[in-house]
């Protein structure tokens, strides 16, 4: 087995310039395992460059900004949302693997939710796309059922005191979608411009949609 | 008891703080996109299904040093190689061996790729009845198995109430061991702060569910 100086929890490459021309052990590790299974005709190259594609490029976060900006604007989506997340989603073009079966929860005045994995990476790919890197690490995959407001914390993000928070840890092919509060003053916003306000980690739970204005 | 779990990580102490990440940074070597897409590929073969993944995954020795990608790519290796589909030796040298090969159930074709993401692998089933209803007390199995499980440790002997019932889905621990979909009723069960955390300051306000198929719970008394 190959040697990586990774450790669990944080960032593969700290430095923040790291060489991405540089060779290592693990990179001819991977090539050689793709070289290997080429040859013996159980994958297909073009088969692996478009399955990059398409978690690169089609199938991300913007997905799930789309769901829960339908719901702020049209309550009748929003019940449906709650009432069966799997259809609902699946009627903006959603579906498939890691999102078979949907469970969508609603961010209130008085609770907050939050979504882990504590036994692996379980993740809604079809509105999220693949998960970051600290959703898998072990200080999230820890903390976000025992002390949920200090991973909060982590992330900026502190809640009134009297808030309840409601963790749902993805121990089975269920898998979670946070519908954000709507924020103050975007009445007038289209559902376009209500998407641009969702953020990835505010649809995990880890954060909150951006304030109209506010959004980069 | 011989199988032992690197990854079952809810409530451990000392993994101190997270690091959160801007929303399109998914990677961090050239290598892991294609470590992700080879997993990938090779799972939509059929040679295993996911709760074997799984169970290889979190066995790996090195599992707290390694990165997820790494995680990923050593047990893609040990599949491989439990398998017969790859030789020892034939990734150190890059070359693959002369010796003939196994066929495989399925390959994915580029051409198929879309439509495979598309269809995913639901593993809702038809199934027998759920035996508790909603709102009923339940306690999660206490002793531990020597096998794949999705029953966090912290949850163990904890008292819950079913928040929710799925109806019958493929049982991961069964499925993992090679012994079929045994599908069986799978519920949320939520647990309070206070139940599994005690007087935890972090505990206080906070409700937690994990998704539990019925041989993890027992009738309260």
């Amino acid at each position: 087995m190959a040697q990586e100086h990774t450790h669990p929890g944080h960032r593969d490459h700290d430095d923040g310039d790291h060489d991405h021309s540089e060779i290592g052990p693990m990179d001819l590790r991977v090539r050689a395992l793709e070289t290997v299974l080429t040859a013996r005709g159980y994958i297909d190259p073009a088969a692996l460059d478009l399955l990059i594609d398409t978690y690169q490029t089609r199938i991300g976060p913007r997905n799930g900004a789309r769901v829960v900006a339908r719901a702020w604007a049209d309550a009748v989506f929003r019940d449906w949302l709650l009432a069966d997340a799997t259809a609902a989603i699946a009627s903006l073009g959603y579906s498939g693997r890691q999102g078979e079966h949907m469970h969508a929860v609603e961010n209130t005045a008085t609770r907050h939710n939050l979504v882990v994995c504590t036994l692996c990476s379980c993740y809604p790919w079809p509105v999220l796309g693949l998960p970051p890197t600290w959703y898998k690490s072990a200080p999230y995959r820890s903390r976000a059922v025992r002390d949920p407001r200090g991973v909060l914390a982590d992330f900026g993000v502190v809640l009134p005191e009297e808030t309840e928070i409601r963790v749902w840890d993805s121990t089975a092919e269920l898998r979670y979608l946070v519908i954000p509060q709507r924020p103050a003053g975007s009445d007038h916003l289209d559902e376009q411009q209500l998407a641009a306000l969702v953020t990835r980690d505010s649809m995990i739970g880890t954060g909150l949609a951006h304030a109209p204005g506010a959004a980069s | 008891m011989t199988y032992r779990s690197h990854a079952d990580l809810g409530g451990q102490p000392g993994h101190g703080r997270v690091q959160p990440e801007p929303e399109g940074e998914l990677f961090h070597a050239d290598w892991e996109p294609r470590a992700l897409a080879l997993t990938l590929a090779m799972g939509a073969t059929g040679a295993w299904n996911i709760d074997m993944s799984r169970a290889a995954r979190e066995t790996l020795p090195d599992y707290a040093r390694l990165s997820y990608y790494g995680i990923w790519t050593h047990a893609l290796e040990r599949l491989l190689l439990e398998r017969g589909l790859l030789q020892p030796g034939e990734v150190d040298s890059a070359k693959p061996a002369a010796a003939p090969a196994p066929v495989l159930p399925r390959v994915l074709q580029a051409g198929d790729v879309a439509t495979a993401l598309a269809r995913g692998s639901p593993t809702s089933r038809p199934g027998p009845a759920p035996a508790f209803a909603v709102g009923e007390t339940v306690r999660l199995r206490r002793d531990g198995v020597p096998h794949h499980t999705r029953l966090p440790a912290y949850a163990r002997g904890k008292r819950g109430t079913i928040a929710a019932s799925h109806g019958a889905h493929v049982f991961a621990d069964s499925h993992a061991q090679g012994l079929g979909e045994q599908p069986c009723p799978l519920y949320t069960v939520a647990f309070s702060g206070a139940e599994l955390w005690g007087d935890d300051p972090g505990a206080a306000r906070l409700t937690v569910s994990i998704d539990a198929w019925e041989p993890y719970l027992e009738q309260t008394t």
